[in-house]
């Protein structure tokens, strides 16, 4: 674990609020339980030589084969382990709720996020612009999440901002994430989804509030219009997609994803090319 | 309609060589060895005495090839995906994404249901009814249509390799990939109708061990009497029967969503698909429990012996058997943490998880003070036993560690979670498969296996469990999931070739355990166990002769303690020198129904897949009549004569007598 705490880019090397949280509690986890499992593990070893057959010096008591006050320490001492990490999770589990707002100063970010075969779309509301495996996000903002599927089953995680949680279809899930620091991270789907599924990692980046700010006005130049023809064309079955950006999107889009209100594919699409419309590379 | 329902020659890929290869290869193989037997005139003598056996003996034994062979063939899945995503770094690796996500697929069906699950289902077998002190199960027949069910089961899985494709949503299918919509190929029916089939066969097997143990012991002996490998069949058969009806009813509903367009887990049509989810895991980390609680037996029974001890803090073992019982039944949600339950639903579920790890430690903290004060030898079983101790340990704390719901928003669906349930799975299941195999081996057999080569293949298997899951923990945190294809992030890279050098190593591990079966047959005389009691047992079923005659027990034995064989010895009656009066035993005739019952099964499955219906409905209707011909036959027993049973009594008397003066001066019995 310290050599990997060494290595950059996993869930030991957080880069948000959210992460950094998670893998302290990861981390506090495990020295709680090494205090009973360490001398359980050495005790194994250390009796296992001990009492091998060959050890004369060790004392044969063919008969012992009960202790009350040994039980007494057999049933409590774990418990002790267990009460005290259940109170983490506990806590845990309610601080770190991905449901549960992130208190801080200045307006928090909308980010709708949609899984689709195989790749993510996320939209930006409030700016109206949209983009295809680049999650861009600016620095020390909090960042309300809402998360759906518009295909089967996937997970959203950015391992370096924690948090991972389900895309499904039809649902909403929400998650708040806060990244601490500028630059370039990385995300993926985590749940199985299919044939493409490998190639459902994107782009994190992380930029300074102007340079946000920049990178909206650069969508909005784009030539690509998440109109119905758009998301069509996006729903078809495409791997390993480059990212590329929306000027435009649907209003309410990520509601009709949600309650099944967008046309089908096949009613609006014609084109028999299986590559999204609008493949441009970002930046 | 057509005639074949949607069974044509498309169904076999013949653009596929890996597959079409692997597939003949098999075929191949069991061609040869099907035309051998006939050629050498076994096939009445493996008819009359296997295939239609109705003693536990000789199905427990079946069960456990059925599980070896078919880990072998998960194994060679394993190796497929490691070598594979060692070549799949910014490359597209030797295996497409159709054919990887079939492999990972069939490996964890195949590794749970038909490798794992036949192993512990055999062990239990062979030996319950021996530590029990009887003669058979309740339901023997039963007991044989239970294995053939499952084999039916394994069957098509391996069909699929060859007619068709396999499932490719995962070992749990979870929707909508598993729907029609996602999922419109038969993989997914071969899937359902394998499991459906073999789930009939264990439900059986779980009510006729409960009964068998509820109902069927020796006189005197208590509940408080029973082995400690009783106790833990006991509360895997309970989990069995009460967990795998849930399996059944959630692929049947998925089953109706793919056959009749029902909506039970569509997105669309008022489905709910977090309704699989939790329907699945309700059975799913029960059976987790199953699996492990027999090994948990196992380990018991080869930890007291080997130290020479009796189980330390028995009663506390059975609560905390039963304990585990229950609470396994209130945990499935740490499955799903990352569903977005909730803070306080994932707390509760998050702590109850940690709660089984209390009354785990238990059991270890047991297991510690029963070698405590012992004199321990080293034999290949219970090599197997503290490698289990080491290793279950670790996983048992990743578990926990997993149960933390922040943790887990971290490390879920990664291969830090794939290396923890391994952790368990091998470190718990497959070494208590292998430590009793090698335990009651001879018990079957009437020979050891050859040690060398045990505790060579326990090194081998320990320096390859841990060079392949360190790694997979490692590289877990850093955000690796599971069941990648292909990945660009140069990072893993390392960790995913040191798994693959990890996997070579398991290799060796069972080229070594070829090695130690051929070796120990080729030098069966000279490992020869005439006592009965190579080990210096504890339990009843060291007071037969090996192997045991086809009605274990020549007199019935009665039982005085917690140990029953460890008392007969200490008060050196009965069983060493007198003879009980012998009687005749009457016994269930063996017969068909079990092995037809399981091929109109595979029949049906194999007609459903293909959709088949007339010949669904023969298989149907051919498997009821089975049945009742069963019921209607006039002689269900047949009858050994008490000279008869008195002969083979004396004989084993007779031998373990010569052995013991032939010993005596080395003072071999404790
Ligand atoms: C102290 C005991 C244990 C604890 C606390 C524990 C805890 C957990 C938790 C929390 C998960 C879910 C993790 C996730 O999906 O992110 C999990 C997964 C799993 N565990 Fe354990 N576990 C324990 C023992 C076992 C045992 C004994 C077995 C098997 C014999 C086992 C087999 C599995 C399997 C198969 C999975 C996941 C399968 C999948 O997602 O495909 N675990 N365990
Ligand atoms: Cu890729
Ligand atoms: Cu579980």
């Amino acid at each position: 674990m310290v050599l990997l705490a060494g290595c950059s880019g996993g869930v030991l090397d957080p880069k948000g609020q959210i992460a950094v949280q998670e893998s302290e509690i990861l981390l506090n986890s495990v020295g709680t339980m090494l205090i009973i499992v360490a001398p359980t593990l050495l005790a194994t070893l250390a009796f296992a030589w001990w009492f091998r057959a060959s050890n004369r010096k060790a004392r044969y008591l063919p008969d012992w084969v009960f202790s009350g006050r040994l039980e007494l320490i057999n049933w409590g001492y774990p418990l002790l382990i267990i009460l005290f990490l259940g109170g983490l999770i506990w806590m845990g589990s309610h601080r770190l709720d991905p449901f549960r707002p992130i208190a801080a100063a200045g307006k928090q970010l909308e980010v709708q996020v949609v899984s689709l075969d195989w790749k993510w779309l996320f939209i930006y509301p409030e700016q109206s612009v949209a983009s295809v495996n680049e999650l861009v996000l600016p620095v020390e903002t909090p960042v309300h999440f809402s998360i759906t599927s518009a295909t089967v089953m996937n997970s959203f995680f950015v391992p370096q901002l924690g948090g991972m949680i389900a895309a499904m279809p039809g649902m909403i899930t929400q998650l708040h994430l806060k990244a601490d620091h500028m630059g370039d991270l990385w995300g993926l789907s985590t749940q199985f989804s299919g044939d493409g599924f490998a190639g459902m990692h994107f782009d994190v980046r992380v930029k300074s509030n102007e340079d946000f700010e920049r990178w909206v006005e650069y969508a909005r130049k784009s030539a690509c219009d998440l109109d119905h023809a758009g998301y069509a064309a996006l729903l078809r079955e495409s791997q390993n997609v480059r990212p590329f950006v929306y000027r435009s999107v649907i209003p309410a889009l990520f509601v009709k994803i949600v309650t099944g209100k967008v046309s089908p594919p096949n009613a609006t699409a014609e084109q028999g090319s299986s590559v999204v419309a609008c493949p441009e590379t970002a930046q | 309609m057509k005639f074949l329902g949607n069974l044509s020659w498309d169904a076999i890929p013949w653009n596929s060589p890996l597959p079409l290869i692997a597939g003949g290869g098999v075929i191949a193989i069991c061609i040869a060895i099907a035309a051998w037997i006939v050629l050498a005139g076994h096939l009445p003598y493996l008819w009359k005495e296997w295939i239609t056996s109705v003693d536990h003996k000789r199905i427990g034994v079946m069960y456990i090839l059925l599980g070896l062979v078919m880990t072998l063939r998960g194994f060679a899945d394993a190796i497929l995906m490691r070598t594979h995503q060692a070549y799949a770094y910014r490359a597209d690796g030797y295996l497409p994404p159709e054919h990887f996500d079939q492999i990972f697929t069939s490996h964890g069906t195949i590794m749970i249901f038909f490798g794992a699950m036949p192993l512990m289902i055999g062990l239990m077998n062979f030996v319950i009814p021996l530590q029990l002190g009887v003669r058979d199960v309740a339901f023997p027949t039963w007991n044989s249509t239970s294995l053939w069910l499952t084999a039916a089961g394994a069957l098509l899985v391996n069909i699929s390799l060859v007619v068709g494709v396999f499932s490719r949503a995962g070992w749990l299918p979870y929707p909508p990939l598993s729907e029609l919509e996602f999922s419109p190929d038969v993989g997914v029916d071969y899937y359902l109708w394998a499991l459906l089939i073999s789930g009939v066969g264990t439900l059986v097997t779980g009510i006729n061990f409960v009964t068998t143990i509820l109902k069927m012991r020796a006189p005197g002996m208590g509940y408080l009497r029973m082995s400690m490998y009783c106790w833990t069949a006991l509360a895997s058969n309970l989990l069995i029967v009460a967990a795998f009806p849930i399996l059944t009813a959630t692929l049947v509903m998925l089953t109706l969503d793919r056959y009749l367009g029902f909506h039970f887990f569509t997105a669309a049509g008022g489905g709910n698909m977090m309704m699989f989810i939790n329907l699945i895991w309700a059975w799913g980390h029960p059976e987790v429990y199953i699996l492990v609680l027999p090994a948990f037996g196992i380990f018991s029974e080869i930890i007291s012996t080997f130290s020479n001890k009796p189980l330390f803090g028995y009663r506390s073992m059975v609560i905390a058997t039963l304990g585990i019982c229950i609470i396994s039944f209130l945990v499935w949600l740490h499955h799903f943490f990352t569903m977005g339950a909730g803070g306080t639903v994932n707390a509760a579920f998050g702590i109850a998880t940690s709660v089984i790890a209390v009354v785990t430690g238990v059991k270890v903290f047991n297991w510690l003070f029963t070698m405590y004060g012992g004199r321990i030898h080293y034999k290949t079983p219970m090599l197997w036993a503290l490698g289990f101790l080491v290793t279950f340990v670790i996983g048992g704390m990743t578990g926990v560690l997993l149960a933390v719901p922040p943790a887990d928003f971290l490390l879920h669906n990664s291969l830090f979670l794939v290396a923890h349930f391994h952790n368990t799975i091998i470190g718990g299941v497959v070494f208590g498969a292998f430590a009793g195999i090698a335990y009651w081996f001879p018990k079957a057999f009437g020979f050891r296996l050859h040690e060398g080569w045990g505790v060579a293949a326990f090194w081998f298997t320990i320096a390859a469990f841990y060079a392949v899951f360190i790694p997979l923990y490692m590289v877990g945190l850093l955000g690796m999931p599971r069941r990648m294809q292909h990945y660009d992030m140069e990072m893993w890279r390392p960790f995913i070739l040191a798994a693959m050098v990890g996997i070579f190593l398991f290799g060796v591990a069972l080229i070594c355990q070829v090695i130690q079966l051929v070796v120990s047959i080729r030098q069966r005389e000279r490992l020869r166990d005439e006592t009965g009691d190579p080990w210096s047992g504890r339990s009843l079923e060291w007071a037969t002769p090996s192997p045991p005659p086809i009605f274990n027990f020549a007199v019935q034995p009665t039982v005085y303690g917690e140990e029953p064989y460890w008392e007969l010895k200490r008060r050196a009656i009965a069983s060493q020198q007198n003879e009980g009066r012998y009687e005749a035993i009457k016994l269930p005739r063996n017969n068909a129904t079990g092995f037809v019952t399981g091929f109109f099964a595979s029949v049906i499955g194999f007609a459903m897949v293909w959709k088949i219906w007339w010949l669904a409905i023969l298989g149907l209707v051919a498997a009821y009549a089975v049945f009742v011909w069963y019921a209607w036959r006039d002689i269900p027993e047949e009858k050994i004569s008490a000279e008869e049973v008195a002969r083979i009594d004396r004989a084993h008397r007779k031998s373990r007598a010569e052995w013991l003066a032939r010993h005596s001066e080395k003072g071999n019995m404790a």
